[in-house]
This record gives structure tokens, sequence and C-alpha cells, in this order.
């Protein structure tokens, strides 16, 4: 427990504890009467030197890079492999598809087209007769 | 891999080649699985997330725009897909903490003398931040891992800013605590 005995000023050891995990990393910034209790208080500082540690020891962990199991990559790519497959079905139905369509479209575009020169032609022919 | 060999490699991708998404997925692998690690705490979390961020990404190709490098792309898909198997996995289990319970550890190698023995800060910094409560564990390791700003932070899981400010604040309180605890701490935490 921190005791009053602590207290120095305004700023007691529980305020200075409070604040500490928000301005280790210099975000934070600490007031002039806190930096004044920490100055003159052992355990504050003792305090803020393990955060400094807490801090470097997570910053150290950036460096190390962790080896996914042996197995773990294989049944990755495998899974990626398979869904690759499917995928390019996929592809493939969807441009089958795509071609049936456009099969469907050009023939009914062709026998439009065509059924209007017939009609064309049927008009022409019975103008001429006409005179 | 030079940027222009990753672009050459996911337009491949991007057209279905997996080959080419292989060549991508060995280039990024163990930086997505260390990431999933730290986020999760354990291999078997880490090897599932690993797993499914990359079938995420392949499936999820075509909306890379390639603004940020792939590695950048797939660092936020490995987040996302953490915070999900977490969550899932929480509605399931009851395991997870509150925010606020003592960390105390009653294991046989949690004592002070046979910790001292065993081990190097790090690994004992590793274990600490496995038995965080997943939420505070993603926002210390985002910050004070990666060095990732509050507001990216935030914005990775879906918080506000303020709320990511205050867990940082806990989870590095309780890796002190954990780590270096002061005397009456210690005896709170037999308590």
């Amino acid at each position: 427990m921190r005791s009053d005995r602590s207290t120095n000023g305004t700023v007691t050891c529980e305020a200075v504890a409070a604040a500490l995990p928000g301005i280790v990393d210099g975000l934070g910034v600490a007031d002039l009467p806190m930096r004044h209790h920490v100055d003159g208080c052992l355990r504050c500082q003792a305090e803020l030197v393990q955060y400094r540690k807490v801090l470097k020891a997570l910053h150290q962990l950036r460096t190390e890079v962790l080896e996914p199991e042996p197995g773990l990559l294989p049944d990755i790519l495998s899974s990626i492999g398979a869904a690759g497959e499917r995928r390019a079905m996929g592809f493939l139905l969807s441009g089958r598809r795509a071609a049936y369509v456009g099969g469907i479209a050009a023939a009914t575009a062709a026998g439009a087209a065509g059924a209007i020169v017939l009609a064309s032609r049927a008009r022409h022919r019975r103008v001429r007769l006409a005179s | 891999m030079t940027p222009e060999e990753e672009a050459t490699l996911v337009a491949a991708a991007k057209e279905g080649d997996s080959d080419a998404f292989s060549e991508l997925f060995k280039a990024t692998s163990t930086e997505v699985y260390t990431l999933a690690f730290r986020l999760t705490g354990n291999q078997e979390d880490a090897n599932d997330v690993t797993q499914e961020a990359y079938l995420r990404a392949w499936r999820s190709l075509k909306r890379f725009r390639g603004d940020s490098r792939f590695s950048t792309w797939m660092f936020r898909v490995t987040v996302n897909c953490a915070m999900s198997h977490l969550a899932r996995r929480n509605k399931t289990s009851h395991e997870e903490l509150p925010d606020d319970t003592g960390m105390a550890d009653e294991r046989p190698e949690a004592d002070p003398a046979t910790m001292a023995e065993a081990g190097a800060l790090r690994d004992r910094l590793t274990s600490a931040l496995a038995d965080l409560p997943p939420r505070l564990r993603a926002v210390v390791v985002l910050r004070d891992v990666y060095d990732l700003p509050h507001d990216a932070i935030a914005a990775e899981l879906g918080i506000t800013e303020a709320a990511a400010k205050v867990r940082l604040h806990r989870a590095r309180r309780k890796l002190r605590e954990r780590l270096f605890p002061m005397p009456g701490e210690e005896s709170a935490r037999a308590v």
C-alpha cells in the first residue's frame, strides 16, 4: 500500500502511479508539480524506470520474428490452391455463360435485322405493283 | 522483393494466378504469423488467424487497389482476422477476464525465484502479453510493438481514440504490475 508519507505537496504517489502509463512514452506530459514529486520520490522514480523497461522490452519484440510451424505453410498453400481452382472454375463458368448470352443476343439481333430487310423488300414490291 | 516485383505478382494474382499469390505469401508469411501470434497470444490461434488472413486476402484481392504495399495491406487483414477470431471465440467461451481483473499467476513457475532462473524479460513479457485480455493486448501490441499511432489503432479496432488510450493505459499498468510488482502489489495479488 502507498502511504501518506509519499505525499509531496499536492501530488501523491497514487496520482503519479495513475499517470505514469500514459506519460512514459513521452506522448502524455507530466505537469510541473508531478515532475517535482518524481524528482524527490524514490518510489515513483523506481516505478518510472520499471515502466521504461517494459516499454523497451515491448519495442524489442518488433525485431523478433517468429517462425510458423513447418506444417502450416503447406496447409495454407494447399487451401489457397483449392480456392484458386474454385475461382478459376468460376471464371470459366462465367466466361461460358457470357459466351452463351452473347450468342443468343447476336442470333436475336441477326433475326431482327433479317425481318426488317424482308419487311422493307415486301413494301417496295407492293409500291412497284401499285404504280 | 522490390515494389515493382510485388506489383507484378499482385496483378497476376488478381487475375487468378495462385502461383503468384504463393510468392506473395512466401514473402510475407513470417511477418503475418508473428503479428497473429502477438495479437492472439498462442500458437494455435496464430495458425488459424494466419490461414484465415491469407484466404481472406486471396478472396478479396480484387479490392486491393495497390495504394500501399501488399505487406501493409496484409497487416490490416491480419489484424481484422485476429479480432474477428478472438471475438468469435469469446462468444463461445467464458475464459476471458474482464479488464479490471488482477493477473495473479498461481502457476508453480510464477514463483519469483523460479522465474528469475527461468528467464529473460522477453520470455516473461511474452507470457504476460498472452495473459492480457485480448482487447488490451491488441492495443498494446499495435502501439508499443508495432508503433501504430492512436488514431490508426482506433480505426483498425473500430473503437474511439479515447478508448484506445484507456486500453493502452490499462495494458501497460498490468504488464508493469506483472513484470515488476511493487512490494504492496505482490501482497495484494496474493490475497
